[in-house]
């Protein structure tokens, strides 16, 4: 099912391109040996090169460079073994040099693609156009001070990959998976956190509709939106908002908005006739950046698995879901934490934990995989002591819990408690026995064809034995006993 | 007369004892307070920096350990940033600005153990071909028409004041910058060796930039093998420059003594111009006969894309700066005229900051650069440049180097030339091939006008072959035997 707007002419289709600036793992900035560390003072992170002082000259980081071939292989794309950096002119108090270096006409990464996976299980492969390098601005603070503007230049000068779709998008949830594929590759290869609480990804989305078959129609960017939620709904207002326009009989102006996200709209920005003209042109204080064959072909042997691999092999090697294995590797980490509890062991189970107790544990303590409540060597420790029967898979639950309280492994915590099963048939017998008796209306109902009551006995026998039997015994016993 | 030396003979002198390091730096800050008000060639003399530099290099000469330039006392123009030295690059806009680094030129200088007697005036962040631009005043070329020695010249420009200040005798060298001629240009004005090195040969780290692609930092000096002296210490690789170039600098004093016997002279038929002086032609010629009868081969060639450098040039430049410039905005560094919000502080400290000429290029980059003239104007000219460098690849396939004239005139009057920018441009014609090629170029004073002027000629080399140039350079100036002296000068009449 395809995702359409209704308007009152018919339904509408919806276009979305987006443009991700993904800053660049490095820990210096692009052209200058800064460091990048975030949240530093103020204008402590800035070198001469950074404010633009007369004379100074820029200096391609090698590393900054390393990295942009990285995620251009992991995302499949063509890299350019020529590419060349531009100046884009323009006037702002927080970008020193009056230019931003970038890659206008002849980018490091050229095409490749993203595979995205929807709500139903489908895929679909949603093109790159492009990644450059090119170099953050500064940041203004307009609300520090009655009249002035406070500058902070940490962040002028660092490394951004600027990642461009093709317009292939057709749905905020596409956007919203496109996004968080992105991301998770950007991980795996380590060449962007992907945290865009921080601004180190931030989205421009390119929102038009048309009617199906139609060409594509004018289009508007919505600048600077800096969660994956926010995207999906600015594509979701900014769609609304031109289907409007058109159905009333107006034309969608090409120009930059911004989302609301407290208004749930976009608002105009600029329009096309005050755009800047960047007046871009080659910088003549850089070489063209040419890149050695046999180089990339390193680095191509050297990246790490990717999403994409990492999942069709949990499903081939470890029999799991699309979706179980999607969960499981869209973090590196999680995906490590797994294999650590699959290893040796039966992969399924050990995928409904991670999964399930696991992700709750995570969600309710608040702490993240690479400090998780419960490592994956205890988890496995505990998988253990219920494959060869030292507890059944209820107490394993409060063995879980109490791990997470106390920090011990599941062996000595079933040791302390006594929670060791009992699969001694007398004291199953014993208890059967007496919850028989104890009911025996219940009894008598069930045999009169009350099938349902069964799980009352269980759970009844179970509770008898404090949790602790062995619940296919005491299954197998109580069946032997009601026939009876 | 302390003064007179050249750097070669004070470096022996120094070694020998002959003379001290303070003595010789003390003779030229003398002459400087002599002639300096007059020909305002220096913006700033830094008397007590001098001496104690001076003083180090006579302690290091006692001590056996003199380096390339130990003790040898040089102008540095203001476009180099100079550590606690305030550089202006001529621009009012930079008045106030005084650089926390040291440029890598100027570095290598002081490593070498040059001492530094000041940074000179020079045309308003080097855009100009007779230092009128500067927010400082004019330079008065120490030279003077013989018939009329009332007038005052222009040294030419943009390194006016390095001209001037050395030709005067307030320095036995100094360092220029040449974007389209305002190293060898005014050289020829003054009757100096002025070098253009290949782009990347010095690096441009510290150097106030103009137009990125086109600015050649590089030294004037009184006599060739002086500026292959100077040039030596100068140059090298510099990692903070990407455009610096990663070769060995070869002993070009020893290509100043090498004889042209066997090498093929290029004589470029299209610097030919309607209308150019036939002092400068006959000059030209005799440059050629000089060279023919040491020995060496002349052959025409052709540079058929000559004609468009000069246009391709105004374009190109003005381009780079007016994006090179544009730091300027009163935020960080330099003069800040208030505003009321932000565009109107960027407006206003511009319009108070750039002279008009400076103004002017911004206005032309700009337009070239603009959406809808950037193919017309910006591409057109690269294409040109791409077309030029053809030319000088093709010519020196045949030749060895080319022997030009430097300037189309010798030095003019201050107020001459200033009715429209053109003519103005028009100084650079035969300068600004070798920039927007990056070959490497040298002006040699070889003889007088009717005026008793100083003309040069220039001899244009292979990229990093500026030993050939050395040695074809060296050899017109012995031929020459060039020996007149500007009138104004320390110890002179003046």
């Amino acid at each position: 099912m395809s995702y359409t707007i209704q308007g009152r002419t018919g339904e509408w289709e919806l276009v979305v391109g987006l443009e991700v600036h993904a800053q660049v793992i490095s820990q210096a900035k692009l052209f200058s040996g800064a460091p990048t560390a975030f949240g530093a003072e103020p204008n402590s992170q800035v070198s001469f090169v950074d404010a633009a002082f007369p004379g100074m000259l820029p200096v391609l980081n090698r590393f900054c460079v390393e990295q942009a071939v990285r995620t251009g292989l992991g995302l499949q794309a063509r890299i350019n073994p020529v590419s060349r950096f531009d100046r884009k002119n323009y006037f702002y108090a927080d970008l020193p040099p009056g230019y931003q270096i970038s890659q206008y006409e002849h980018p490091i990464v050229g095409t490749g693609s993203i595979e995205i996976e929807l709500a139903d299980g489908s895929t679909r492969e949603i093109g790159v156009t492009r990644l450059h390098l090119e170099q953050d601005a500064g940041k203004s603070i307009h609300d520090q001070h009655p009249t002035k503007s406070l500058i902070d230049l940490n962040r002028a000068g660092v490394a951004l990959m600027e990642i461009v779709s093709e317009p292939d998008i057709r749905s905020p949830e596409e956007a919203g998976a496109y996004l968080r594929k992105l991301r998770s590759i950007l991980r795996y290869l380590g060449t962007c956190d992907g945290n865009m609480e921080e601004g180190s990804m931030r989205a421009d989305v390119n929102v038009s509709v048309r009617k199906h078959g139609e060409p594509y129609r004018t289009r508007c960017e919505v600048k600077n939106v800096n969660s994956v939620r926010f995207v999906m709904q600015a594509i979701e207002a900014e769609a609304a908002r031109q289907v409007a326009v058109w159905e009333d009989g107006g034309a969608v102006m090409q120009e930059t908005r911004l989302f609301d996200p407290g208004r749930g709209e976009t608002r105009s920005m600029r329009s096309k006739e005050d755009a800047h003209d960047y007046r871009y042109f080659p910088d003549p204080d850089l070489p063209l950046l040419v890149l050695d064959e046999a180089w990339i072909e390193t680095l191509r042997d050297s990246l790490p698995e990717l999403p994409d691999a990492k999942k069709a092999r949990f499903m081939q090697e470890y029999g799991l879901s699309a979706y179980d294995a999607g969960v499981l590797v869209a973090e590196q980490a999680t995906a490590l934490f797994y294999e650590t509890v699959a290893r040796g062991r039966d992969p399924k189970i050990a995928a409904n934990w991670v999964t399930g107790d696991f992700f709750a544990a995570l969600n309710r303590t608040g702490r993240g995989i690479e400090d998780p409540p419960v490592s994956a060597v205890a988890l496995g420790q505990l998988l253990d002591l219920m494959a060869d029967g030292t507890i059944n898979g209820r107490i394993a639950k409060d063995v879980f819990e109490a791990m997470i309280e106390t920090g011990k492994d599941p062996g000595a915590i079933v040791a302390e408690k006594g929670l060791r099963q009992v699969t001694d048939t007398g004291a199953i017998d014993a208890a059967v026995d007496a919850i028989l008796a104890a009911n025996a209306d219940k009894v008598a109902e069930y045999r009169g064809g009350k099938d349902k009551l069964f799980g009352f006995f269980v759970g009844q026998t179970m509770k008898a034995m404090a949790g602790k039997g062995n619940p296919a015994l005491i299954n197998e016993t109580l069946k032997r006993k009601l026939a009876g | 007369m302390l003064t007179d030396l050249t750097i070669e003979q004070a470096r022996a002198g120094l070694r020998a004892g002959d003379f001290t390091a303070v003595e010789l730096t003390m003779a030229h800050l003398h002459a400087i307070e002599v002639l300096n008000p007059r020909l305002n060639a220096y913006l700033d003399v830094r008397h007590d920096r001098a001496l104690d530099q001076a003083r180090a290099a006579d302690a290091a000469l006692a001590a056996g350990d003199a380096r390339a330039l130990t003790g040898i006392p040089l102008a540095i123009k203001d476009l180099f940033c100079t550590a606690g030295v305030r550089t202006t690059a001529g621009s009012k806009i930079l008045e106030p600005f005084v650089p926390p680094y040291e440029s890598t030129v100027t570095a290598n200088l002081l490593r070498d153990g040059a001492v530094f007697l000041g940074k000179t005036n020079m045309d308003e962040f080097a855009m100009g071909s007779s230092n009128m631009t500067s927010a400082y005043g004019p330079v008065e070329n120490p030279w003077k028409r013989r018939q009329d020695e009332s007038a005052v010249l222009v040294p030419g420009g943009s390194s006016g004041g390095s001209a001037a200040a050395v030709a005067a005798r307030l320095a036995l060298g100094a360092t220029g910058t040449d974007t389209g001629g305002s190293i060898r240009q005014p050289a020829s004005f003054c009757g100096l060796v002025g070098v253009k090195p290949t782009y990347g040969r010095c690096s441009r780290w510290g150097v106030v930039a103009f137009a990125s692609s086109l600015d050649h930092p590089g030294p004037f000096a009184r006599t060739v093998r002086d500026g292959a002296i100077l040039l030596g210490s100068m140059a090298g690789h510099d990692p903070k420059d990407s455009t610096s170039a990663d070769v060995p600098v070869p002993d070009w004093e020893a290509a100043c003594t090498r004889s042209v016997q066997g090498l093929r002279i290029g004589v470029p038929r299209e610097y030919r111009m309607d209308g150019m002086p036939s002092e400068i032609d006959a000059l030209w010629r005799q440059g050629l006969d000089w060279l023919r009868d040491a020995g060496a081969e002349i052959v025409e060639v052709s540079l058929p894309h000559t004609k468009y450098g000069l246009a391709a040039y105004y374009v190109v430049a003005p381009a780079e700066a007016s994006s090179n410039l544009a730091r300027y905005d009163g935020v960080r560094f330099g003069a800040r005229t208030d505003g009321a919000e932000l565009r109107d502080l960027y407006e206003r400290t511009r319009a108070n900051g750039f002279g008009s000429e400076v103004r002017r290029r911004i206005m032309i980059g700009t337009y070239v650069l603009s959406a809808g003239y950037y193919d017309a104007y910006y591409l057109r000219a690269q294409k040109v440049r791409a077309l030029i460098l053809q030319d000088f690849t093709e010519a020196f396939g045949r030749v060895d180097a080319l022997l030009t004239p430097t300037a189309p005139s010798a030095a003019f009057g201050q107020g001459e030339k200033m009715d429209d920018p053109i003519t103005m441009y028009l100084n650079d014609v035969f300068t600004v091939p070798a920039n927007l090629a990056g070959v490497p170029g040298i002006s040699v004073p070889a003889g007088l006008d009717p005026n008793g002027l100083p003309l040069g000629l220039q001899v244009l080399a292979k990229p990093f072959d500026e030993a050939t140039m050395f040695t074809v350079a060296a050899a017109l100036e012995r031929a020459a035997g060039f020996d007149a002296l500007p009138t104004l000068r320390a110890g002179g009449e003046g």
